[in-house]
């Protein structure tokens, strides 16, 4: 039973055999090491490049259009933003030379918090990488959607991103769905077989279990829970979150929550979206990228184009404060991402709320417990007094 | 505006080239010059084009016809990695024109028709494409093709052969990172690229003057910090180009291993249309020069020159007005290309 880490592994081991994958490089992603989280040991198509995430985006975009067909990896998406308007152009080759180049590269980069990563190992990407049209972007929950998601990445023609939570690196199958067809079941055969030995390497090979050539197909969700009272759009680690905010719910509350995860983010199954959210009336879109131009927003903005009638509450996002980092302490990175404990908060928020039109005003319950975290500082050391407004039914704290 | 008193390069004036190059068989030079002034012409329509409303934006290469003339010549041209990959800039008119692109179809970009080969009517004009010569998408950042170029070295390194890739920019782009990238990424060790890295230094970016932002006496000393070979040359002399850039190709053909060209040319009408596009006087104008050989050497007359641009105006305004009854693209047409359904690149 593979981890995600492995599940990716193996997808490119699937690429670089079967799919014509020619390069598979980035910053310590060849030997000795095969990547900082052991993405690609024992890949045969395998290189360290220099120390330059522009000159890896660049050289991934000039090997594609020689007819190449590479996997490059950022080794943190924190890294990626020097790289911005090469992924733009990447995004645009097709459509500027009017579909006389098309530039068939895959760039995968782990994202996200959960691992204590401090200010440059925990942002995520997926509103920076929304915003970048020509690309198709996908971000796994499961070691399963992992591996089909980067076969498919790696049989495009167009530029994919693979957004790679990095807090489920080491996640495994929770359900037999979410194992990958042909692997080995028992994790530590799997282990000896495809990880690399601690110490010297230089003579070891890989044994590669004979996975099936099955791709996940782009724009396709998956319902990780099915339920009636509130939907949940969600994907990568807030996926595996927002499932088990839905277990609790379900159990001690008698909440019944949908976790629709949409695995694509462009494109994206809007007509599961559609479904879900009609069956249950109310919405809850969770990420953990910043609140402020995210991805779940356009979400937000869809559905009440296409369903404001039919929606019982307003349709809510619960996304990472807008915060220029995510603090290294406990407290600091649950206060700028969201936690369980926050999911479950705005998931029931989110089903109790009265219904538009039937209440006098369509506001969250406010919740009366101290909240899990707080966002101010220490007043006495600023000198400046907490002043606690209400807006919009929020009490919102500030510094005045 | 442009102030003409910093007009000097970090070093002094331009190298004139140590000897003198050998000459050209009469044949080539005639042809080189048929090019150049068909390049010209070009260039000067399309500025036209723009001052009468129809193009929105000119930029382009009057200056660098020779050196890019030169170029467009010597490219083994084809498509894939068995021949020559091209990351070129938005001033390499020229070079398309030697290679065979007919005149016509930088028009029709300049008019934004739905002709247009190179972007139906999406770019500037001197944004070229064309896959048929492994001629990558021109952008307009001054410096991505140096990071681009990466990959089809890359490639070609593995592929073997003798096809090279020529990446081109002009001085200042190469402040940007991306040219460093290049030098790095062609010289790793026992890894190194078979690319020709082209700096057209016409010693400015827009208003600023190279010599106030470059402390370095050239930029193709950069190269040899990678332990690459480097050259320079007279970029607004033909014969100079010829040999210069024949001599680079043989190296990086034969040894597939990284050059560094640096080639002094003009900037004759300015950076663009936003800054006035007007003839500068004060610069050496390469086509001019080159006339002067070929009356000096007896193999065209200045009247015979004459004679040619006219023809060569009077066919060009022939193109100019088929392009204007071309038509443009139609809103819907925005939604063209957005995604590919196929791997046009990984066909054979």
């Amino acid at each position: 039973m593979a981890t995600v880490v492995q599940a990716v592994r193996m997808a490119l081991h699937v690429g670089e055999a079967k799919l014509g994958v020619t390069d598979i490089f980035g910053e310590d992603v060849g030997p000795p090491l095969g990547g900082v989280f052991t993405a690609s040991q024992g890949l045969k198509t395998a290189w360290n490049s220099p120390l330059d995430e522009r000159g890896i985006v660049g050289a991934a975009i000039g090997l594609a259009l020689a007819g190449q067909r590479p996997v490059a990896e950022i080794q943190f998406c924190d890294y990626a933003y020097n790289t911005i308007d090469l992924l733009k152009i990447a995004g645009n080759t097709y459509w500027a030379s009017a579909g006389d180049w098309n530039v068939p590269m895959t760039l995968m980069t782990p994202v996200g918090a959960g691992i204590h990563g401090s200010i440059y190992h925990s942002h995520s990407f997926d509103a920076q990488a929304t915003r970048i049209p020509g690309w198709k972007i996908v971000m796994p929950s499961n070691p399963r959607d992992a591996y089909g998601l980067l076969l498919s990445a790696m049989s495009e023609p167009n530029p994919v991103m693979v957004l790679l939570p990095k807090a489920l690196m080491r996640a495994r199958a929770e359900t037999p769905d979410e194992m990958i067809p042909g692997e080995p079941e028992d994790a530590r055969e799997l282990r000896q077989r495809i990880d690399a030995p601690i110490g010297d390497r230089s003579g070891w090979e890989p044994d590669w279990p004979d996975t099936a050539l099955e791709r996940i197909p782009f724009g396709k969700a998956t319902i990780l829970r099915e339920g009636n009272d509130v939907s949940v759009v969600t994907y990568g680690r807030l996926a595996r979150v927002a499932m088990k905010a839905a277990d609790q719910l379900r159990e001690s509350e008698g909440i019944s929550c949908e976790v629709v995860d949409l695995r694509s983010l462009h494109p994206y199954d809007w007509d599961a979206i559609l479904a879900s959210v009609r069956k249950t009336g109310r919405v809850l879109f969770l990420n953990e990228d910043t609140e402020i131009t995210n991805f779940g927003e356009h979400l937000v903005r869809r559905t009440c184009d296409a369903l404001f009638g039919e929606l019982r509450i307003a349709p809510r996002l619960h996304a990472g404060a807008h915060l220029p980092g995510v603090g290294l302490a406990d407290a600091l990175e649950d206060a700028s991402v969201p936690t369980l404990e926050s999911t479950l908060a705005a998931m029931r928020e989110a089903a109790r709320a009265p219904e538009v039109g039937r209440s006098k005003r369509d506001v969250p319950v406010v919740v009366k417990k101290k909240p899990a975290f707080d966002f101010t500082l220490d007043p006495r050391e600023l000198g400046t007094p907490i002043v606690t407004r209400e807006v919009f039914g929020r009490s919102l704290r500030y510094r005045g | 505006m442009r102030d003409m008193s910093t007009h000097t390069s970090p070093s002094g004036p331009p190298p004139r080239g140590i000897a003198e190059p050998p000459r050209l068989p009469r044949e080539q030079m005639l042809r080189v010059h048929e090019l150049m002034l068909e390049g010209r012409v070009l260039e000067e329509r399309l500025i036209r084009m723009q001052r009468q409303g129809e193009g929105y934006f000119w930029i382009g290469g009057p200056g660098e016809e020779a050196f890019n003339t030169v170029l467009g010549l010597l490219v083994k041209k084809g498509r894939g990695v068995d021949y020559d990959y091209l990351h070129l800039h938005y001033r390499s008119s020229a070079t398309l024109l030697a290679m065979g692109a007919p005149s016509i179809d930088a028009l029709r970009q300049m008019h934004n028709t739905a002709t247009d080969p190179y972007s139906r009517g999406r770019n500037f004009v001197g944004h070229f494409s064309k896959r048929e010569w492994n001629v990558t998408p021109v952008s307009s950042p001054i410096e991505v093709q140096y990071a681009i170029a990466i990959g089809t070295g890359l490639a070609q390194r593995r592929h073997g052969g003798d096809g090279l890739t020529i990446v081109q920019g002009g001085d200042a782009g190469t402040a940007e990172g991306d040219f460093a990238s290049s030098l790095v990424w062609a010289s790793r060790p026992g890894s190194e690229l078979p690319m020709l890295i082209i700096v057209t230094n016409n010693q400015w970016g827009i208003s600023t003057a190279a010599s106030t932002q470059h402390g370095e006496k050239l930029i193709a000393d950069r190269g040899k910090a990678f332990g690459m070979r480097t050259a320079t040359c007279d970029g607004n002399d033909v014969e100079a180009s010829w040999q210069a850039l024949s001599e680079a190709m043989a190296y990086v053909r034969q040894t597939r291993k990284p050059f560094v060209l640096e080639a002094f040319v003009s900037r004759l009408y300015g950076h663009s249309s936003s800054s006035g596009s007007n003839y500068v006087s004060e610069e050496i104008d390469c086509l001019v020069e080159l006339e002067k050989v070929l009356e000096r050497r007896g193999w065209r007359s200045a009247g015979e020159c004459k004679a040619m641009r006219e023809d060569i105006e009077a066919r060009m305004q022939g193109w100019y007005k088929q392009v204007l009854s071309e038509p443009h693209p139609k809103p819907e047409d925005a939604f063209d290309f957005v995604f590919a359904d196929r791997n046009i690149v990984g066909e054979s």
